[in-house]
């Protein structure tokens, strides 16, 4: 892939990461409330944006284009890769991974995340926020979007530098909606 | 004066201007009975409508029954589910007929989360004539009673009553697809996501769970149901399609829990064509038994497939629906339409499939002679007894002059719902919150 060509992929990607998460946020007002079919299918469109998403940019990578401004987008992907299903595998990984004590999980970031490690420890608490409220999400449905949404500033004060929130924004909703457009059942 | 009349002008252009189509008259379902002789339609508002075919007259041959309206009801209102927060659409999912035993006619609709089974009678006599009142209902006098009479039938003007029989409820947690009668006439099942369950038409309280694909771990879940039907002929036989594109056949008799399929229908993907959007449009929105209990067809966004049952790994026949919006996908994906559900429909002799598209075209497939045709509802086309034309979408290059371009085409404008008459070439068509039936032309 060439490099403009990896930056095209990489801007359709987000793109189609954006309307998505529009999409999940809209379904949750909707009249009969969430569509699990609908939800299913707009959570494996995300992914497989987020999967083209990294492909095209480590081929940017590979072509020089610059690393520093995509770091803000390894926070959140970081996390993403830590609590969604990795790219090909079956599913009972994403449970497995983010079930690991916290001494694992360092491991599977570097594989994903080009040892981030600093951040990712930093990524880790929230997760493990998230696992628990995870658990509770799947014992008792918890519907409030306003919950959720005060969730994620917080984590986003951990774990991103000030000046990319709004992209960092992007990829740490992702790793919440696509793990809890299941579990709101 | 002059303002009332400037307001009266503005008002009624802006009613002409404005296709007013209220959100609770759109179509959501069609079904015609096993005899043809009935068509009913559910709507979002929860209403069903019941049309029926007059009675060919002898006096006029070469007009064939039309279609008038024969009974309207309020099947399901809007719900509260407290527990959840949420509400319950009122929308009919679908209409399934019972095959007619008696005098009355029955039928099952569906929403969400609930099914109701619905007798359909006729009333044309009354009783009059009774001693402790009146005529009109006025309670009489005693003292002025001075014998006894005993009340007789009269005629009355027909009347037709929509009687819910048998409300099934509180056994889905997910939201309800399909229901299908199975061919005992005692049984049926309602499919939700990721259960089908098995109920008696008498027995209320208490269903039966046949397919349960919940995982352990929701967030484990990569497929849900999307359809169900029983076969035809076959009590013991069911199919069920799923999101990933495939298709299951289960026997009851082999386990009361039909969680392993003894048919797996599946074709493998075409890596060449995998894109974002490959897994929705894989999705399967209909599965439909053929009449004669020997085929399977499947609608997915872009195709209909034709299965052998005998044969699991591939299709019989695959028939382009609209192959030019595959360019299209991620703006469709932006507006919705890709998640639209099209359903589709065999004729009564298996020999011709009809499916539904976008501009309010809708296609039918001729399985012997391998064509095609696209043809499109609405009004300018509708006029009564008017021959309707083939239409053509025109995938690039040169556009001729009927044809009409990729661009052009209306998407809010879907035929999701078609049905057509068991025996006879007679199709209904539901464009949004318009019914169309077309026939065949008469030589």
């Amino acid at each position: 892939m060439s490099a403009t060509t990896a930056m095209e992929v990489n801007a359709e990607a987000r793109r189609i990461l954006a309307v998505s998460i529009s999409k999940l946020y809209a379904s949750r007002t909707q009249r009969g409330g969430l569509r699990l079919h609908r939800s299913l299918l707009l959570s494996m469109v995300m992914r497989s944006a987020r999967d083209i998403y990294h492909s095209s940019r480590e081929s940017e990578e590979l072509w020089g284009a610059q690393p520093t401004s995509e770091e803000p987008m390894e926070t959140g992907s970081c996390s993403g890769e830590q609590t969604v299903l990795p790219e090909p595998q079956p599913e009972p990984q994403p449970a497995m991974i983010s079930a690991e004590p916290p001494s694992d999980e360092p491991d599977s970031e570097d594989e994903g995340c080009d040892g981030e490690t600093a951040e990712d420890k930093e990524n880790m608490s929230p997760t493990k926020q998230s696992r628990k409220r995870r658990g509770k999400a799947a014992a008792a449905p918890d519907f409030l979007p306003s919950k959720r949404a005060r969730l994620e500033p917080g984590e986003e004060r951990h774990a991103a530098p000030p000046g990319s929130c709004r992209a960092g924004a992007g990829e740490s909703l992702i790793a919440l909606s696509l793990n809890r457009v299941i579990p709101a059942f | 004066m002059e303002e009332e009349s400037d307001t009266r002008k503005i008002n009624n252009s802006f009613l002409r201007d404005h296709n007013y189509a209220t959100e609770a008259d759109i179509i959501s379902t069609v079904e015609f009975n096993s005899s043809g002789e009935l068509l009913a339609t559910g709507d979002k508002g929860g209403r069903v409508v019941v049309f029926q075919r007059e009675q060919e007259s002898k006096s006029q041959p070469q007009r064939r029954g039309e279609y008038n309206v024969y009974s309207t009801f309020q099947s399901h209102e809007p719900e509260f589910d407290y527990l959840k927060s949420l509400e319950i659409e009122e929308k009919i999912n679908k209409i399934k007929w019972l095959p007619q035993q008696n005098a009355a006619y029955f039928l099952l609709s569906t929403n969400d989360k609930t099914v109701k089974l619905w007798k359909i009678s006729e009333r044309d006599k009354r009783p009059e004539g009774y001693n402790l009142k009146d005529d009109d209902g006025r309670i009489r006098d005693p003292s002025t009673i001075t014998s006894l009479r005993v009340p007789v039938l009269q005629p009355m003007d027909l009347m037709v009553e929509a009687t819910a029989r048998r409300v099934f409820s509180n056994a889905h947690t997910y939201h309800i697809n399909s229901i299908s009668v199975n061919s005992d006439l005692q049984t049926y099942i309602s499919t939700d996501d990721l259960r089908v369950n098995l109920w008696n038409l008498e027995i209320t309280d208490r269903s039966f769970n046949i397919v349960d694909i919940k995982p352990a771990n929701m967030e484990e879940l990569t497929e849900v149901i999307t359809s169900a039907e029983f076969h035809p002929q076959q009590c013991h036989t069911f199919a069920y399609s799923s999101s990933k594109g495939s298709i299951r056949l289960c026997d009851m008799r082999e386990a009361a829990l039909c969680d392993k399929h003894c048919k797996y229908f599946e074709e493998p993907e075409d890596p060449s064509t995998r894109s974002f959007f490959s897994e929705i449009i894989s999705s399967i929105s209909d599965v439909k038994f053929s009449h004669n209990g020997r085929y399977l067809m499947t609608r997915d966004y872009l195709t209909v497939k034709v299965w052998d049952l005998q044969m699991e790994n591939k299709p019989l026949e695959t028939y382009q629906v609209h192959d030019y919006l595959r360019g299209k996908l991620c703006s469709l994906y932006e507006n919705d339409c890709i998640f639209d559900k099209f359903e589709c429909v065999w004729n009564g002799s298996d020999s011709v499939i009809m499916t539904g598209s976008y501009n309010n075209f809708f296609r039918m497939f001729d399985r012997n002679t391998k064509r095609d045709v696209t043809l499109e509802a609405s009004r300018e086309n509708s006029k009564p007894r008017a021959i309707l034309k083939p239409r053509k979408v025109c995938v690039g290059g040169k556009r001729r002059k009927d044809e009409i371009s990729v661009d052009s085409l209306d998407f809010s404008k879907k035929i999701l719902h078609t049905t057509w008459h068991p025996h006879e070439n007679i199709i209904a068509v539901a464009a949004t919150n318009n019914l169309y039936i077309f026939q065949d032309k008469i030589n």
